[in-house]
């Protein structure tokens, strides 16, 4: 049986296009120290760092957790590098839950990052490979055929993309933290921006983003050391599949749906959307929060747009069911914390402490993450209650 | 540092990677065959499905997969994209249609180029042929295959995509 653990400290640095004024080492110790002070602790607290990011490729340095130890105070401590491509920030805070979960460390702190500005992620992602064309246009061209084939199978209109694209912005200006701050952003502006990957807009595209995530995990004991008020870890669940194969559901994958229903379960889960308060899921490209709306459960299949359409995920609108009140990927997207920034978002709401996107009386939220050709799933479900 | 020197906060530095490929059993046999113009699968033995390019395994079922099949050039639109920028390293200037095809007789899609058609009339089910390099470029690669372009075939049914015989959606009709 797991420990109990709960998130005692957060820390985000702002998302931008560009940090010049910090290398890579400067931008991990910043979030660190954000999170440190969150948690009221200091260095000396920590036993164990867990950090993740994308592949190595985009800033074209390898292993750079190796150079990060001094950066991150854990000479002399253990450290581990996670990776599970975009799903990475979510995996990785779930490895910095497990070693806590498993009595081995009482205080961890986990990190996570991307610098975006100083990698060519589009080159990363479109490296030829040997038996196939060299065709691989980045992560929007990979994806842009399974939206189109979600839109076909649910007949749902043209427009739930745009309207998405709109909401998440709108809750992105709502967070000065967020990247892309559009608080003026209108349907008719998305639908009119460029089209990058049919049926992906410019504007139904998440931006590239310079930016790092941590959060101190401790056990129950030391809980009451921190002073505000914790996020309670309820059920932490990975599943992962094969890419390709024959007959896989690719718009809405099996491992999505058993990694939900395993987190569900020990969250004691029946109905995500009358249970949870709100969720912060990993949605890259607009379409994608209809499409995990019905993997997620929340909607059942091909209705998941009619959820998006009536205003219930949106925080603007007085929705039953809030998704993404940060902002979203949509806002902010620096990749290895991508993930990341949605279980330290899902905390925040449920420590009562999100400032202009809190969801008011936040008991219970989802964070959500998914990587590689919607491959690797990373949940968790944290909650302002101790079991 | 005096006043008027601009700090350096960024400098280029290339990265540069090749590597050798050992493709393992099955993707060698089909590289030794596409060199020769020739679309190799394999099927499962056990889900009967047919993977091409073959992997040696089925990843639904577990099991390796032996008994190759040669398949036709002829395949079908199962989703696409117009991509509207360009492909880092690549030559092709865009707008170009991107589709994941799947050819007779298989059950899993590939991406590949579509070409000599209107962007905005490829749709999901269409049916399509390869234009092949001239023999003498021909290599180890996939892209012996230049492009798929339409071809005047009625359209198959969104249920009947990656499950046609190798004799193709005429034969099924
Ligand atoms: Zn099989």
């Amino acid at each position: 049986m797991a420990k109990l653990a709960a998130v005692v400290g957060i820390g985000q640095t702002h998302y931008k296009t560009r940090r010049g004024d910090v290398s890579i080492a400067g931008l991990v110790r910043e979030a660190a120290v954000n999170a440190l002070e969150d948690a009221g602790l200091g260095w000396d607290d920590i036993e164990a760092v867990i950090i993740g990011k994308a592949p190595d490729m985009f800033e074209g340095v390898i292993m750079p957790e190796i150079y990060l130890t001094d950066a991150l105070g854990c000479n002399g401590k253990p450290m581990l590098r996670v990776h599970t491509a975009g799903s990475v920030g979510g995996s990785t805070a779930l490895v910095a839950a497990s070693h806590v979960q498993s009595g081995m460390f009482k205080r961890v702190l986990t990190v996570t990052f991307e610098k975006q500005s100083e990698s060519n992620a589009m080159w990363a992602l479109s490296t030829p490979q040997p038996f196939s064309v060299h065709l691989n246009a980045g992560a929007g061209g990979y994806f842009a055929p399974i939206i189109r084939e979600y839109m076909r199978r649910s007949g749902a209109p043209y427009d739930v993309g745009i309207k998405v694209a709109v909401k998440d912005r709108l809750h992105g200006a709502r967070n000065p933290l967020a990247h892309l701050q559009l608080p003026e952003i209108t349907m008719k502006e998305v639908e009119d921006s460029m089209m990058l990957w049919d049926p992906i807009r410019f504007l139904e595209a998440c931006p590239s983003s310079d930016g790092a995530c941590a959060m101190v995990i401790c056990s129950e004991d030391l809980v009451a050391e921190s002073p505000k008020p914790p996020a309670w870890i309820r059920g932490v669940a990975m599943r992962s599949e094969p890419t390709m194969y024959a007959g896989r559901e690719e718009v809405s994958p099996q491992a999505g749906r058993d990694c939900a229903a395993d987190v569900y379960r020990q969250a004691g889960i029946t109905d995500p959307r009358r249970d949870l308060d709100c969720a912060e899921v990993y949605v890259p490209f607009s379409w994608y929060e209809p499409m995990w709306l019905e993997n997620l459960g929340f909607a059942p299949e091909g209705e998941g747009w009619k959820l998006t359409m009536s205003g219930a995920t949106s925080l603007d609108e007085g929705g039953d069911i809030p998704w993404n009140c940060s902002g979203g990927v949509l806002s902010s997207n620096p990749i290895g914390a991508s993930g990341m920034i949605r279980f330290a978002e899902a905390a925040r709401q449920v420590r009562g402490d999100a400032g202009a996107h809190q969801v008011e009386g936040a008991r219970l939220a989802l964070g959500h993450a998914y990587g590689g050709g919607a491959q690797f799933f990373a949940m968790w479900v944290v909650g302002a209650d101790k079991p | 540092m005096s006043e008027d020197t601009e700090a350096v906060t960024r400098i280029e530095t290339p990265v540069y990677l090749q590597y050798n490929f050992t493709a393992g059993r099955a993707p060698a046999r089909f590289l030794e065959r596409i060199r020769q113009g020739v679309l190799t699968g394999q099927r499962c033995p056990r889900c009967a499905n047919v993977y091409i390019p073959p992997r040696g395994s089925c990843p639904a079922c577990g099991v390796p997969t032996e008994e190759e099949v040669v398949l036709p050039d002829k395949a079908t639109v199962q989703s696409f994209t117009v991509v509207a920028i360009p492909i880092p390293n690549n030559p092709i200037k865009p707008p170009f249609v991107i589709a994941n095809l799947v050819l007779d007789g298989a059950n899993i899609s590939f991406i590949h180029l579509m070409s000599e058609c209107e962007n905005s009339e490829v749709h999901i089910g269409q049916r399509v042929q390869a234009v092949w390099k001239p023999e003498a470029e021909w290599t180890y690669a996939m892209d012996n295959i230049r492009y798929f372009k339409p071809i005047d075939e009625p359209d198959v049914p969104v249920d009947r995509i990656g499950r046609l015989p190798i004799g193709g959606w005429e034969d099924e009709q």
